[in-house]
């Protein structure tokens, strides 16, 4: 006996159906099992005499509360949550036609950039040469994410004739780099390499929100995604370190020594396709990693405070000065770029409505301590100037310093007014991601600017 | 008469592998059947009968396949299979243990 199809009782087990699917204990078919027996139910009631709506009403709670039915599911199919893991395995709302289009989409992608840095090898160019390094250096990323962009135009459905402008970016800077008349090991050019992905890193951004930038946490989520990839990243490479080592193994037990395999094919094609693969598995599965990112935010907090908080008080001790060297000034900057990451993600996973705690005050130390040690940096960095005049990598430092040292004062502000209750969480959020586009900006001015600007020297 | 949830628990899986000896069924029908038998005193909240099924499933008790009748939506039916006519066997023979021993010392008391 089946419930008559009336609309609005239709949409009521179709909203109750959505609420069940979300759990991830039950699978479809558990879903559709319910259903049908929610419906039976429901079906009974009506014909004892009760109203539609009365009748779901009862119906849904004689079948329990959907907490303690997905903990009983989740703990009779415990396997299920791991599942989720695998590429296909989870029942998304999407059909299974879009799901396999994406993935050919995806694999073509990943197999296009994978070909793509062996384009070069085609003219003589070899990856591993010294002489052609600092080509692949430059170029690297024009081998990866123009594809990636590529694929959120296609995956937001944008119109690709209104997004047509996103591959000037990517054409203006291959040009620039390429026809900019560098002198083998300049520092225009290592600071070019440097920054070039962080700039056209924004034009990623700009596709990944599908012209919602300026809206509904598009770029929160865009920090998010960033952040994924990189875990996934990390997670592919190491498994591809694994395969590597493997084939090489493998070979040398058969008397064959296949390093041109690895340097020439798995490490690049790898490197490239990993990227495609990480942005989807990131889509695909955005609901598993983002429990990751709190958690090792959560866990390297409290780290992180205490290596500034040492380092300031051996600084102080010791009277020594920062040793301004480029390698010194980009781990600086990149300690800073974590920290900014750690209070980032602590934000994108927080309930912004929780009064403030511990590990808030804890945040707050972390921004300040972050804030001295910059401002020593920035010191360091003028007074060499002031001795020594201007060279690029200075003023390279020297701005993303400033960049940074202005985005943690503010946001230092933000939070001591947050844990002084003059202020809403958001704020400190919504100051992150407006700055984001500044980032991008500066890297672009040292990409295209320096190199004119200090001779390419 | 409210039984605790316990005893809910712990009668669960006689009751279904009785009621499934009876011929092979759906949810929602072993639902009203338990309803039916006990005078509607044994209430079970209706969802977790399927995590009880999906148990007696994965331990090789029940037997489940999914029937599409011509019209209407599928059902998934479930079965005992012959390890579930053992296991019901020895739940009878448990639960006769419990009722036995619990009259004598009732009776007891009665006379008493």
């Amino acid at each position: 006996m089946s419930a008559r199809s009336d609309g609005a009782l239709e949409e009521q087990i179709g909203q109750w159906r959505a609420y069940l699917r979300r759990r991830r204990a039950l699978d479809a078919r558990d879903v559709e099992e319910l259903e049908t027996h929610l419906r039976d139910q429901v079906g009974a009631l009506i014909q004892a005499g009760l109203a539609e709506d009365e009748a779901f009403l009862v119906a849904v709670k004689r079948m329990g509360s959907l907490d303690a039915l997905s903990r009983e599911f989740a703990r009779e199919h415990s396997e299920r949550l791991w599942k989720q893991l695998v590429i296909g395995a989870d029942d998304d709302a999407a059909p299974k036609t879009v799901r396999r289009t994406e993935t050919l989409v995806v694999l073509a992608l990943a197999v296009a950039a994978a070909l793509a840095i062996k384009i070069p090898a085609l003219f003589g160019l070899k990856i591993g040469d010294q002489n052609d390094e600092a080509f692949y250096a430059r170029n690297a990323s024009f081998f990866v994410l123009p594809f990636l962009t590529g694929y959120f135009v296609w995956k937001r459905h944008t119109d690709p004739r209104r997004c047509a402008w996103l591959a000037v970016p990517f054409i203006a800077a291959a040009v620039a780099v390429n026809a900019f008349p560098f002198t083998h090991g300049s520092h225009t050019q290592a600071l070019s390499v440097l920054h070039l992905p962080m700039a056209l890193w924004l034009v990623v951004g700009l596709a990944y929100v599908g012209g919602r930038w300026f809206q509904g946490g598009g770029r929160m989520d865009f920090v998010r995604f960033s952040g994924e990839l990189f875990i996934y990243y990390v997670l592919i490479a190491l498994g591809g370190g694994v395969l590597t080592a493997f084939t090489m193994m493998m070979f040398k037990a058969i008397g064959m020594t296949p390093d041109w395999i690895a340097q020439d094919w798995l490490v690049p094609c790898g490197a490239m396709g990993a990227v495609l693969v990480g942005s989807w598995l990131v889509e695909a599965k955005q609901s598993v990693i983002e429990n990751m990112a709190p958690v090792l935010t959560r866990l390297f907090t409290p780290l992180f405070t205490l290596l500034l908080l040492v380092f300031l008080a051996t600084m102080a001790w010791t009277g020594r000065p920062i040793d301004i060297q480029r390698n010194v000034l980009i781990a600086f900057d990149l300690l800073l770029a974590v920290v900014l990451g750690l209070v980032l993600y602590a934000a994108s996973a927080r309930d912004h409505e929780a009064p403030p705690n511990l590990f808030d005050r804890l945040q707050l130390l972390l921004i300040a301590s972050a804030l001295v040690v910059d401002a020593l940096a920035l010191a360091a960095i003028a007074s060499r100037i002031s001795e020594f005049g201007f060279t690029p990598n200075r003023v390279a430092a020297l701005g993303e310093n400033l960049i940074l040292l202005v985005n943690l004062a503010w946001s230092a502000w933000l939070y001591a007014g947050f844990l002084r209750g003059r202020a809403p969480f958001g704020a400190l959020e919504a100051w992150q991601t407006a700055y984001l586009p500044v980032y991008s900006i500066w890297a672009a001015i040292v990409v295209v600017l320096f190199p004119p600007l200090f001779a390419y020297a | 008469m409210d039984l605790g949830k316990d005893l809910v628990a712990a009668s669960s899986t006689p009751l279904v592998l009785a009621i499934l000896a009876e011929g092979e069924s759906y949810g929602y029908a072993i639902i009203k059947r338990v309803k039916e038998l006990s005078d509607g005193h044994l209430q079970w909240t209706d969802g977790m009968l399927y995590p009880v099924l999906h148990r007696l499933e994965r331990q090789g008790l029940v037997a489940s396949k999914w029937v599409s009748p011509s019209s209407g939506r599928r059902r998934k039916y479930y079965r005992l299979t012959k390890a579930g006519r053992a296991e019901l066997e020895a739940e009878r023979r448990r639960w006769q243990m419990v009722d036995v021993t619990l009259n004598r010392i009732w009776l007891r008391a009665c006379l008493a």
